[in-house]
């Protein structure tokens, strides 16, 4: 394990979950000032103690518009900032941004870092995102082929998937299932009645094989996540969840995945997190086995599957036989995973839900929590790089 | 196979929009001239889709732009509901080539019914002109 000073997640905020369109008239500066706010009180710090901001998707608020740090001090009154930088890439970064608020806090150019996603979809929908981007000498050798959008560029690795390895429907519509079953007590939830598998397979194919329930949600709200030192975190209002290894990056055989396709197999028909899950686990001196309950990014459903294989949960290409056996459910599951519902069932922040439910789990004061978590893990991506992922534990 | 069944079809071609750059023009001006095209390092032989200005095998920029041969469906997608074209199904494909491996040309297989694509079908490559007049590779079923 590598010598490196700890850090821990100390404090978790989030604005309501809307619908879509329906968090007019705020902005994103609202909605994310907001969670910050949120994520102060629960941490039990003042806002004007924040002095590091650490985003992802290049700072993206949902890819179509931006945050800004000098707009958060000048709206939120926060003093001076000390460190402001953002990973790469899109959602692939959301586990990773703890990283980087690591980073900052091991250099010492920080205190108190805060990582926040807001989004607003009222005129851009994240859904067919690619198909209305501006053309460049690039995607001219993808947008021409009506690939929309993400879940229409994954049904092409899925499709890949079932073909190599027998993974059939039933796989998907197990994963959608149960992380609706997880979201029906669930508050907050976008998504609180369950789906059969009758429904399922009646559900409006979109990019066969994805059809509806295997796409996320559509929705507006903002996370803001604020990490800190072991010895400050220790001082605030909930048990810390240290963070215990974080990584983000991944090879060149990925590299841009589904805006590019050159990925040969196995890595065509994968998440692209192969070396993510090695660097957490070589980090951590843990195994898949240790891990509690894993969160993982749930943009489409038959990803999910491919992270299982990726993190070592199952064999390569066993997903489907491993979801099948009702080997993630909360109830009964060996493994449980997404035990908030997701972004398939609760809402879609980007990512960002993933975390706020680690550290829950932690905490020990999730909705559906698991008996006595003490590893919770956390997934970004996959998308094209960098992906990322996150282990938070117990403190001692 | 049914002859009334709906054929895959491409976004509307005058909709379709492609730009250039020093990398990929031999790319697009091949395909004016009915040929698809992929560069293959001159120095080690190493193929690379879409066209770039450096081998990422030995970082070499001299190319040779080799005809490809051999398409066949690696995996594919069956698109329908577009907002702007919802009775029409697009059949999105990765294509690879008996001759270059690493090449995967990302195009829309035109005129099957959905029900008869697999991975591994071969196909042929054709072409539908685009706006301003480029033309844009797309394939189908080999006969």
């Amino acid at each position: 394990m590598t010598a490196v000073a700890e850090v821990a997640v100390v404090g978790i905020g989030a604005t309501p979950y809307y619908k879509r369109g329906e968090s007019y008239p705020q902005t994103t500066t609202e909605l994310a000032g907001n969670a910050i706010i949120a994520a102060c009180e629960d941490a039990g710090i003042d806002v004007e103690q924040l002095d590091g901001f650490a985003y992802y998707a290049g700072a993206g608020a949902g890819y179509g518009e931006q945050m800004d740090t000098a707009v958060f001090m000048e709206t939120l009154g926060i003093p001076e900032v000390t460190f402001s930088a953002a990973l790469t890439s899109g959602g692939g970064g959301s586990a990773g941004s703890i990283g980087l608020a690591r980073a900052a806090l091991v250099a010492g150019d920080a205190t108190y870092v805060v990582s926040v996603m807001a989004l607003q979809q009222l005129q851009h929908r994240l859904g067919t995102v690619f198909g209305a981007a501006p053309v460049s000498p690039l995607n001219s050798f993808l947008q021409p082929s009506g690939l929309v959008g993400p879940g229409h560029l994954m049904s092409v690795l899925t499709r890949r998937h079932m073909h190599l390895y027998g993974t059939t429907r039933d796989a998907f519509a197990e994963i959608a299932i149960s992380q609706r079953q997880n979201a029906l007590n669930r508050p907050k939830a976008l998504k609180r009645t369950p789906i059969t598998k009758d429904d399922y397979f009646a559900a409006r194919m979109i990019a066969e094989p994805l059809c509806l329930f295997d796409f996320c949600l559509e929705t507006d709200g903002a996370i803001a996540v604020i990490t800190t030192t072991i010895d400050r975190a220790r001082d605030l209002r909930h048990p810390p969840a240290k963070v215990v290894a974080a990584a983000h990056g991944g090879r060149k055989e990925w590299g841009r995945a589904f805006a590019w396709y050159g990925m040969q197999d196995p890595d065509f028909a994968s998440s692209g997190h192969a070396p993510i899950a090695e660097r957490l686990y070589r980090q951590a001196g843990i195994g898949p086995e240790d891990i509690d309950v894993a969160l993982l990014y749930d943009h489409f459903s038959p990803m999910v599957l491919m992270q299982l294989e990726d993190y070592g949960f199952c064999k390569k290409g066993e997903g489907g036989p491993f979801v099948e056996s009702g080997a993630i459910r909360y109830d009964g599951g060996t493994i449980p995973v997404n035990t908030h519902g997701g972004q398939l069932s609760e809402a879609y922040i980007i990512g960002m839900t993933h975390i706020v439910e680690a550290v829950e789990q932690i905490r020990g004061c999730a909705v559906n929590q698991v008996a006595g978590a003490e590893l919770a893990l956390a997934t970004g991506g996959p998308a094209a790089l960098p992906v990322s992922g996150l282990v938070l534990g117990r403190d001692r | 196979m049914s002859t009334t069944a709906i054929r895959s079809t491409t976004r509307p071609p005058a909709s379709i929009r492609i730009m250039t750059e020093s990398a990929t023009e031999p790319y697009w001006q091949a395909a004016r001239e009915h040929r698809l095209v992929a560069p293959r390092c001159q120095a080690c032989g190493t193929f690379r889709f879409p066209p770039t200005p450096f081998c990422p095998a030995c970082r070499s920029q001299a190319v040779d732009w080799v005809e490809l041969e051999g398409p066949t469906i690696f995996s594919f997608s069956i698109v329908r509901g577009l907002p702007d074209q919802p009775d029409d199904v697009l059949v999105p494909v990765v294509v690879e080539f008996d001759n270059a491996p690493n090449v995967h040309v990302v195009s829309n297989l035109v005129d099957a019914a959905p029900d008869d694509v697999a991975i591994g079908l071969p196909l042929r490559v054709d072409f539908v002109t685009i706006a301003d007049g480029w033309e844009l590779p797309v394939f189908q079923l080999a006969d």
